[in-house]
């Protein structure tokens, strides 16, 4: 009844083409969009601004862009994470070696730069589909990690290999209050996001999916293949930058190339195989789902059964239910969670009235 | 139904969120945050290390009633040794109990960088036993840190040292050759400039021989070796890498007792794996084996008589992994006594009274008898200028059952570390803008 699109009528072309046609998601979106703007900052306490939001709208901007070039363009990739270290480092590198460069910019930099390693490692996608992509982009993964430990230059020639983030200024105002540092990263993601969502219904989208579906198909209708496949990794690896330099400036602060291995990759693989491949806002629920959900476990079993389970078990067992509910997740709905909340709109529709 | 499931599901986890920041906030209990990892690829280590520390912080409870009446309490927040998770502890831990969590010790070099900043802006302090940022021990940079005990760069000049007796002087190391077979990552890499100027130094060649992560195929490496044909091998690795080694070794048949590994590579953990191979096999350690010491007796006695104690796998007390854990506990214990004698005996210390008590904690041989602990680790006496406090490693040879003690303590070259750490501490002062303490200010 809530959900009831009648009555609402497209008189113009561009009340046709909006991200949200309808009004309810209009006014859904809004109303979020205030919650994290404005309510979150003003009531979160700084526990959940630094350490549960923060990551969370992190990850969600790596899985993103792991989402353009897997879930849209159709091509599979283990290299998220080591496109995250050369945007960490990369970001980092500029802010130290010029002087006065204005904190976006260098975060932007280090996105492109970012954008540059996905397209060098982008270039076996034309030849090459499927798993055994997947196999080539491990390269970068291994490459780049061992490059950024190896090279003493881009750690500064730190005898460890990590880096420590310089603190985050803008315009002379610094960015060291919990809230301060959220609602920055939130900006940032909101206004990639929203740039996500436009690529997709673009002309550039469609041709991201068309190669994905079947790229003969789209190279007959004239889609350039080798184009439309670069730019989907340096697009997506530009996204995966930005939320490396974020998770080294507004998160950790120090971070080591080590920090960006394999596993990191696969999490966010699995953010959007959980989330929804081929979907914004599943990104967006795939990184609360592998982000927060095992810090929820944790909590529930430090809380609720401190006492009652002997600790190694309790460790084990929040891996045991975490994987058990990814299962669970896959088998009730294979196209993620993002797919849950569509069939959850269809069935509102027409709710309560559905025959 | 799904949807249902899972938002009952999310809602549970909410709510228990909302009440644990809420947790009743009790005087004279002392809250120590528990970082810990007991699943995972480094779980074995996680899991000794934090069940000795949790034994013998219930020993204090239960035999002396706490610390001068004050009660320990501790919560564990699984890591599962990764950074991110890390932060996710600090920042839940930070707040919790009487006087909030007064000291983070995350047993993960990753963990260590990624909350450096963190706590000294909350002023947490951090204690890195064995591990962690090196140059952390000139503590007029770092005055929140505290890398105890030993350094990986001090632990190598003993190292050598420890080769050099063998040797029969550390004039015979001129002409030798070592071979540092390392772990191919930050830790792994960090004693290669130390090892290159004691090699300058004695006169000795080395020989860097890297090993990617995580290390279970070694064939390449250890048929460098046999051509290298060096006198000692160093194997400073890490995990799966060390029975992997040590049974490459055996295949190309260097003798194992030949090669030193570092403390984390110096476990029952490390060699057990490799089965005969890892006869005669020796290690550091800043602590020893074995279940004999009046200490872990008392833990015996008082907690695991009582059915409180921690480890499920009742063979593993006296183990390498669970004899640190103890000496982790020992030390903070310590440290707040060290605290209370000056801030109020009795009284529940917060962190920066705690960082008091670690920056002039002394535990002179005296104190380790009075504490059961002769000879299982080092006597230490930290000060604002040194946070390292110690230096000192005992080797230990594995005989196919059991590491054997084969030294006494042995000291660090201070002269060739100090100025290394110190100029590395400088360099990151400068970068972060930080103006070093002056020490002599300081009481």
């Amino acid at each position: 009844m809530l959900y009831r699109e009648a009555g609402q009528f497209k008189a113009t072309y561009a009340a046709d083409q909006q991200i949200f046609p309808i009004r309810q998601d209009r006014i859904g979106i809004q109303l979020l969009l205030a919650l994290a703007f404005v309510a979150v900052p003003l009531f979160a306490s700084e526990y959940w601004l630094k350490a549960i939001m923060v990551p969370f709208l992190v990850f969600s901007l790596a899985a993103l862009g792991l989402n353009i070039l897997t879930g849209y363009a159709g091509q599979l990739s283990l290299g998220s994470a080591a496109f995250m270290a050369v945007g960490a480092f990369a970001s980092y590198n500029f802010m130290l070696r010029i002087d006065g460069m204005p904190l976006l910019v260098a975060f932007a930099l280090g996105g492109l730069m970012a954008a540059l390693v996905g397209i060098a490692f982008g270039l076996p996608s034309l030849r090459i589909k499927g798993f055994y992509l997947a196999v080539a982009t491990l390269a970068a993964q291994f490459f780049i990690v061992w490059l950024l430990t190896k090279v003493g230059w881009f750690s500064n020639d730190s005898s460890s290999g990590v880096i420590t983030a310089q603190e985050m200024v803008i315009l002379g105002y610094r960015f060291d209050s919990p809230q301060a540092k959220y609602l920055l990263v939130l900006s940032i993601v909101a206004v990639m996001a929203l740039m996500a969502k436009n690529m997709v219904r673009s002309s550039v989208g469609r041709a991201w999916m068309a190669v994905r579906d079947m790229d003969v198909a789209a190279e007959v209708i004239g889609i350039r293949i080798m184009y439309t496949k670069l730019l989907a990794f340096a697009v997506s690896s530009f996204y995966c930058g930005v939320a490396g330099a974020l998770y080294a400036f507004a998160y950790l602060g120090t971070v080591e190339p080590e920090g960006f291995n394999l596993d990191l990759s696969f999490k966010i693989l699995f953010m959007i195989i959980i989330g929804g491949v081929g979907s914004i806002s599943g990104a967006f629920l795939g990184s609360a789902f592998i982000v927060l959900l095992p810090i929820f476990l944790d909590v529930l079993v430090q809380d609720v059964f401190a006492g009652l389970l002997s600790p190694s078990i309790a460790s084990n067992m929040q891996l045991m239910v975490f994987g058990g509910l990814i299962i669970f997740f896959l088998i009730v709905e294979p196209h993620g969670l993002a797919r849950l909340w569509q069939i959850a709109k269809e069935k509102l529709r027409l709710w309560p009235f559905p025959h | 139904m799904q949807l249902k499931t899972k938002l009952l599901l999310s809602a549970v986890a909410v709510s228990s969120v909302l009440t644990s920041s809420a947790v009743l906030a009790q005087a004279s209990e002392q809250f120590i945050g528990l970082p810990s990892y007991r699943v995972g690829a480094y779980a074995a280590g996680g899991s000794g290390i934090y069940g000795g520390w949790i034994d013998y912080m219930a020993l204090v409870n239960e035999r002396d009633g706490g610390v001068n009446g004050v009660k320990l309490t501790w919560e564990e927040c699984e890591t599962e040794y990764n950074n991110a998770r890390g932060v996710e502890c600090y920042e839940r831990l930070k707040s919790k109990g009487a006087s909030g969590n007064t000291v983070f010790q995350p047993l993960s070099t990753g963990i260590t960088y990624s909350v450096l900043d963190k706590v000294a802006q909350d002023k947490i302090p951090m204690v890195t036993i064995g591990y962690g940022r090196t140059d952390a021990s000139d503590g007029r940079v770092f005055p929140w840190v505290f890398p105890m005990l030993t350094n990986y760069w001090s632990q190598n000049t003993a190292k050598i040292k420890f080769i050099g007796a063998k040797e029969g002087g550390m004039d015979k190391l001129k002409g030798k050759k070592i071979v540092n077979i390392y772990h191919d990552s930050a830790y792994g890499k960090e004693t290669i400039p130390l090892l290159d100027a004691q090699a300058k130094k004695y006169g000795f060649t080395v020989v860097h021989i890297p090993v990617s992560h995580p290390g279970n195929e070694q064939q390449s490496q250890w048929l460098r070796v046999r051509q290298e044909k060096p006198d000692w091998v160093i194997l400073r690795g890490w995990g799966v890498m060390n029975p992997t080694a040590i049974k490459a070794a055996a295949k190309v048949g260097f003798p194992r007792d030949k090669m030193v590994g570092v403390w984390w590579s110096g476990a029952e953990e490390d060699t057990i794996p490799a089965g005969d191979a890892a006869k005669g096999f020796i290690a550091a350690g800043f602590n020893v084996a074995g279940a004999n010491y009046p200490v872990v007796k008392a833990i015996q006695d008082n907690v695991y008589k009582k059915n409180k104690g921690n480890m499920e796998d009742k063979a593993r007390i006296g183990s390498v992994y669970y004899n640190r854990g103890v000496v982790h506990g020992i030390i903070t214990v310590e440290a707040i006594r060290t605290a209370q004698a000056k801030f109020g005996k009795g009284k529940v210390m917060n962190g920066e009274q705690m960082r008091w008590g670690f920056e002039n904690l002394a535990i002179d041989s005296k104190r380790l008898k009075e504490l059961g602990a002769e000879g299982f680790m080092p006597d230490l006496k930290v000060t604002c200028l040194d946070h390292e406090g110690s230096g000192k490693v005992k080797f230990q040879q594995w005989d196919g059952k059991q590491w054997k003690v084969l030294t006494d303590w042995i000291d660090a070259d201070k002269e060739l570390v100090r100025p290394m750490i110190e100029e590395s501490a400088a360099k990151y002062a400068k970068e972060k803008n930080i103006t070093p303490r002056d020490c002599s200010k300081e009481g």
